[in-house]
């Protein structure tokens, strides 16, 4: 009796310490700062002691421009990193999709990038845009060319970011776009390289079809992280000149130790998070309705047979 | 073993090849090159690649490990090597923690079938929505004014551990979906205990997703900055926070600050090169196979 009771436990007693720590430093923050948002909570206070504002710090936000402008600034970074490193890194893959020496040792190199700290990512990338050492103006410089600002003036900043990004994050788009290609099966590629297809039409008419699911996740899953992007800005440029890098977890952090208003820094927290659940869910109910329509189609066809 | 035939590709793709293999380590290399040279020949004009190599910047960073005199360094700023202590510890412990729970999570979840993989993988991903810099205001708070654990290095592992969490259970269930049930009810007929299957026949079958896990969050504890920021004192900072906080200061001394980069980005450069086989299984684990 008792060994079939200690037998009904155990279950409990394997998940109940990442129950515990998950529950005490995950979801009771996530709670803690709902809470917090309505709060005008500068650091030196108790949570105890701020004062209760109901949505004074969400409404302040939508009007205060600085805060629109590194909302836009995000929405814009992630949009435009995203869609370049898709197409690099799809496009390579279907490039180097073949029986070649020395390919893992090519996926190897090409994880280095993810693989090291974001900082040092950043302080590479801030020495190579330095504008007397960096070896982007030297280089420049020694063709004959006026140097660019790198880090120093807004538009060409938010390229050098950018540019930083898409190097750190395009493998990942394409170790998982190899994958995808290398799992597809044999059978269709070969069906259609009898029928004649050319190279272009393999690609557009059976390969990125049939890597679709792979792909929209990849795309799901780099959307989210590119929104979580902050020490590679943060050591190229802080945020600025001006506002033209200052993303949202940039300016969360700064509104949290430079501005001492945690109350409204929970705020925008919660407008990231918000906007971070409604582009997943976004893309999830398209998955699911891709997926419905497929089914139907071959419903369909077989129907037809 | 049969001798693997590869095809033959034109020289154009070789170069391209090329190209990208330089583009990608390019940075990397560039960091290490840096961070061998004095701050003289940094600054100098002639071609970046005819120097003296010398390792006075790792000798500055690392000053109060040196069991030699290094006859260079006038003052021994200690900030570095605390920190290194520091970065290992709380990466080390955090990694250890993270995989024994979610390790146990991962087995509960799948062998008692107490939610179905849906579930898990829809809270990974939701949980893997929440930015770091989300969690800063409310672990702030919490930390300093309700567990009073900030500036201590059990405050920052705590939040790693809770971070890397969701992402560990579920890749660790994707590998133990595989192991045979069959071998488990055999170990008990075996008059094997629960705690005994898992341990001597569960975990050793699983050691490829282990060490994806592992490596994915040493790496998350080892370069997290945000967090480590916020909650670190003067004692328990970690490598990345000292980084960024000489990058602030208006005199930005290269070499030695290349050095400190190169020493923080050694570990993972290490992990990738001796288990790449793992790091792809686990980021292509959760997309590819579903």
């Amino acid at each position: 009796m008792q060994i079939a009771n200690a037998n009904r436990l155990t279950p409990y007693l394997f998940l109940a310490p990442a129950a515990l720590v998950m529950a005490v430093a995950l979801l009771y923050p996530i709670g803690y700062m709902i809470y917090a948002s309505f709060l005008d909570w500068n650091p030196s206070q108790r949570i105890g002691e701020a004062e209760f504002v109901g949505l004074r710090n969400y409404v302040n936000l939508l009007s205060d421009a600085a805060f629109r402008e590194s909302f836009w600034v995000t929405l814009k970074f992630a949009a435009v990193v995203v869609t370049i490193e898709m197409v690099l890194g799809v496009g390579l893959a279907l490039l180097l999709d073949r029986n070649i020496r020395g390919m893992s040792v090519l996926r190897t190199l090409f994880i280095l990038p993810m693989m090291i700290a974001p900082i040092v990512v950043g302080l590479m990338w801030r020495y190579m845009y330095h504008p007397s050492v960096g070896i982007f103006n030297r280089t420049i410089k020694s063709m004959g060319f006026e140097p660019i600002p790198w880090l120093s003036d807004g538009n060409w900043a938010f390229a050098s970011v950018v540019i930083a990004d898409v190097w750190q994050w395009t493998p990942f788009i394409f170790i998982l776009s190899l994958a995808a290609l290398q799992s597809l099966p044999q059978s269709a590629m070969e069906a259609a390289r009898i029928d004649g297809a050319t190279g272009w039409q393999q690609i557009v008419y059976i390969k990125l079809p049939l890597m679709m699911p792979v792909l929209i996740v990849t795309l799901l899953l780099r959307l989210i992280d590119a929104f979580k992007v902050l020490e590679v800005i943060l050591v190229l440029t802080n945020g600025g000149p001006g506002l033209s890098t200052e993303i949202l977890s940039l300016r969360i952090s700064r509104t949290a130790s430079e501005f001492r208003e945690l109350g409204e820094a929970a705020a925008m927290s919660n407008y990231l998070l918000i906007l971070l659940v409604i582009l997943t869910f976004a893309m999830f109910a398209y998955n699911k309705a891709v997926e419905a329509r497929t089914a139907r189609l071959r419903k369909a066809a077989e129907e037809d047979l | 073993m049969a001798e693997k035939v590869y095809d033959r590709q034109n020289p154009a793709f070789y170069a391209l090849l090329v190209a990208l293999v330089v583009m990608a380590v390019g940075p990397i290399f560039m960091m290490l090159i840096t961070s061998l040279k004095l701050n003289v020949d940094i600054m100098s004009d002639s071609s970046s690649l005819l120097f003296m190599p010398t390792l006075r910047n790792y000798e500055t960073a690392l000053c109060d490990f040196l069991w030699y005199d290094a006859p260079h360094i006038d003052y021994c700023d200690k900030t570095f090597g605390r920190a290194l202590i520091n970065s290992l510890i709380i990466a080390l412990v955090s990694t250890v923690i993270t995989l024994v729970i979610g390790c146990m999570a991962a087995y509960a979840l799948v062998r008692f079938r107490f939610m179905g993989r849906d579930t898990v993988s829809l809270s990974t991903l939701a949980m893997r929505m929440v930015p770091p810099a989300v969690l800063l205001v409310p672990v702030f708070g919490i930390w300093t004014f309700q567990f009073q654990i900030d500036g201590t290095r059990a405050g920052i592992i705590l939040v790693y551990v809770a971070m890397n969490l969701p992402f560990v259970i579920w890749i660790l269930q994707s590998f133990i979906v595989q192991v045979p049930i069959q071998l488990e009810e055999a170990a008990r007929m075996d008059g094997a205990g629960p705690f005994q299957v898992f341990f001597l026949v569960v975990l050793p079958l699983i050691k490829p997703g282990l060490a994806a896990a592992a490596i994915f969050t040493f790496r998350v504890a080892w370069n997290e900055f945000l967090l480590a920021n916020a909650l670190a004192d003067r004692n328990s900072r970690t490598v990345p926070v000292t980084i960024v906080n000489s990058i602030t200061e208006f005199d930005i001394d290269w070499g030695v600050i290349m050095a400190t980069g190169m020493l923080l980005a050694i570990p993972p450069i290490i992990f990738t090169f001796v288990a790449s086989r793992q790091i792809i299984t686990g980021m292509t684990a959760g997309a590819v196979k579903g």
